[in-house]
């Protein structure tokens, strides 16, 4: 049998048949459905009166556009209602599983699907949210859609899609002191760019991959969307098995013991080829930041805002000034040092346990600076109960940070969780586009402990002098 | 959905020559709030509108011709970051038809063929050459796409060749309803699922704990 990439086996285990055009038809294990990317898929159906195909395979929560407020309720979030009711109502209808406001299962859909089970290693995951790729931290393929593949999915349980190729990025090296699966991810989106994964299915490796635990794996292929490829993934291991286990919609007794049997074929063969290779060194990498307006403008906290003057590419140089301009800085100053209005630690990319451990172990015993508004927001309500059995939400609370409750918050603000004009973020969430956590919000991308050591400080830091 | 098939475009193309326009950018997060939101005011709506809702007259779509454009003139990575699927709806319920750039981010892709919305993939050069059209041609809202051709006919006379895939144009022209179509694929669908459920039993046979 030739060799094949960890990629192309999930692929090809799920492919029903290849189409005339050249596109396959692939199966879904696992639809994972958002209340705001799902109400127009379920208008749709019911426009064209067609069933859900697999109700049993289909499971929705509220995450997007839920109120964080500490205790909530329905009333929280008066401009939420009407996609929260419809996500309800929908789900009910065709006998779809939802884990919605007030079920402790709730969270956002990218942390509860491996949370609950739902995501295992070798699956299909469809769901309407570009994030969806975070399943690939146990090494299944997470594809985000659209809403109109939301519902094609809903139809059929398939997907219709070309073949991505294969790009396999390998981390070497000993990471330095303060540096996480953040800051591994933001400093290979700089080093690579934004659209470098753009048609292509991502497979992280090297050493450095291999040692992170499973959390930070899926930290890593989070943000696999942010270098444009639709997939990222980690071939599974033991530990992901340790991780699968005994979870609540997991295998058990004989079909655990053929799932880990099966488990144990995902990884790419040796002389398996990518259609695309890349490489880094992590091991001169500091704490990465974000100072522009797209995930590739990273640097080190030691290191200063570019200059755009120095850029010999006309395009790039001006985008590099319209980005200065839009986050109102100085070229060529330490980024360290920069003064920050809102500190936000929530997302899919980074609030789950161990990211709030991390942030919680710099944060306590101290105190958010003056004037800071600093939120925590944990990435499921499960999460949420752990962190509070641990005593984590007393030393936020104490520290000055509020302790709210589980939902994408400040990262898509699209709820009321916002950064006012012209203020300064510094967020452990994925974007940082203009306009993304509020009209003229202003966001440095981040790692919790770095997110922590901004608020402290009441200005961007550089987290190795506080651990 | 059956969707209109596409027919071929004929006017103003608007020239937003940036790259990495995301779809924050295209369609801002409060739009998506509500499933009656005015997709087609709220396109591009940080850039078209200053904070007290006035529209900002440096902006091309706030400028005549560009008010009316079907064809958006757009640069590299186009459509990247989030899935919404809004980005696609914005832009067809502003009018636009067709949005060129030298390459699109794979969600946004195939939001827009699913929406009836042409994306069609054209050289630096010649997206450049139609912007320069654009910006200062006498008569720069004439500008036509002949899907069939894979041609943008530039108002100066200049016929540029643009890239689409041969499947995804005969479904725009057809206005096929992407389900119906895999529908066809039921009983090879049904046959996968069997197989699939002795080989991988922990997929279809899975408890729902209370």
């Amino acid at each position: 049998m030739a060799a094949e990439t960890l990629f192309g086996k999930i692929w090809d285990s799920h492919r029903i048949r290849t189409l005339d055009d050249g596109r396959d038809l692939i199966f879904v294990d696992r639809h994972l459905l958002q209340e705001t990317t799902s109400a127009a898929a379920f208008d749709g159906l019911a426009h064209d009166g067609r069933p859900v195909a697999q109700p049993g395979l289909t499971f929705a929560t509220q995450d997007h556009i839920v109120s964080t407020e500490p205790v909530r309720s329905l009333a929280s979030n008066p401009g939420g209602r009407e996609l929260i009711d419809l996500m309800g109502r929908n789900a009910r209808s065709h006998g779809i599983t939802m884990f919605g406001l007030d079920d402790p299962r709730q969270g956002i859909v990218h942390v509860i699907g491996p949370e609950l089970g739902l995501v295992l290693p070798g699956t299909i995951v469809a769901c309407g949210d570009s994030h969806t790729s975070t399943a690939g931290g146990l090494g299944a393929l997470g594809i985000g859609v659209g809403t109109s593949e939301v519902e094609h999915v809903l139809a059929t349980q398939t997907l219709v899609l070309p073949r991505p190729k294969t790009l396999r990025m390998r981390f070497d090296g000993r990471p330095g002191n303060g540096v996480t699966a953040k800051d591994l991810v933001l400093h290979a989106l700089g080093r690579f760019g934004i659209a470098v994964g753009t048609g292509h299915a991502i497979e992280y490796t090297g050493d450095v991959i291999r040692a992170l635990p499973l959390e930070a794996r899926l930290t890593i292929c989070n943000m696999s969307i942010e270098f444009g490829g639709r997939l990222g993934l980690i071939a599974p291991d033991d530990a992901t098995a340790a991780y699968v286990r005994g979870r609540p919609f997991a295998p058990t007794g004989r079909l655990w013991d053929e799932a880990k049997a099966y488990w144990r074929t995902l990884r790419t063969d040796d002389e398996a080829v990518f259609d695309r290779e890349l490489s880094l060194d992590v091991s001169t990498a500091a704490p990465q930041i974000t100072w522009g307006t797209t995930q590739q403008d990273v640097i080190g906290i030691d290191e200063a805002i570019p200059d755009p003057t120095t850029i010999a590419d006309l395009a790039s140089r001006r985008r590099i000034q319209a980005a200065i301009d839009y986050m109102g800085l100085t070229e060529g100053r330490p980024i360290e040092g920069l003064p920050v209005d809102v500190v936000f630690i929530g997302s899919c990319t980074n609030a789950r346990l161990s990211d709030l451990e991390a942030a919680a172990a710099i944060a306590r015993g101290r105190h958010v600076a003056p004037g800071v508004r600093a939120l925590v927001v944990p990435g499921s309500s499960a999460v949420k109960r752990e962190a509070e059995a641990k005593g984590l939400d007393r030393i936020f609370s104490e520290a000055g940070f509020e302790w709210r409750s589980a939902g994408c918050s400040m990262c898509v603000s699209i709820n009321e969780d916002i950064v006012p004009a012209g203020a300064r973020c510094v967020a452990t969430s994925n974007r940082n586009f203009e306009n993304r956590q509020g009209p003229r919000s202003r966001t440095h991308l981040a790692s919790p402990a770095m997110a922590v050591a901004a608020a402290l400080a009441g200005a961007i830091a550089d987290v190795r002098r506080l651990a | 959905m059956k969707r209109p098939p596409f027919e071929n475009v004929s006017g103003p193309a608007a020239p937003l020559p940036l790259a990495n326009i995301n779809t924050d950018a295209i369609i801002p997060a409060p739009y998506l709030r509500s499933p009656s939101a005015d997709l087609g005011a709220g396109l591009f709506a940080r850039l078209r509108y200053d904070d007290a809702g006035r529209e900002m007259p440096d902006f091309v779509l706030n400028r005549a011709p560009f008010r009316s454009a079907r064809i958006l003139l757009a640069g590299r990575n186009f459509g990247c970051g989030s899935s919404r699927e809004a980005a696609a709806w914005a832009l067809v319920r502003f009018g636009i038809r067709c949005v060129f750039s030298p390459a699109f981010a794979d969600i946004f892709y195939e939001n827009a063929f699913r929406n009836g919305l042409l994306a069609a993939q054209m050289s630096q050069e010649g997206i450049d050459h139609a912007v320069a059209c654009a910006q200062t041609a006498q008569d720069h809202a004439h500008f036509t796409v002949d899907l069939a051709g894979r041609t943008l006919s530039c108002p100066d006379g200049q016929q540029i060749a643009f890239d689409v895939p041969a499947f995804r144009a005969e479904a725009l022209l057809r206005g096929d309803d992407d389900i119906a179509v895999t529908l066809q694929y039921a009983d090879d669908i049904a046959a996968f699922r069997a197989s699939d459920a002795l080989a991988r039993p922990w997929i279809h046979d899975f408890g729902h704990p209370a």
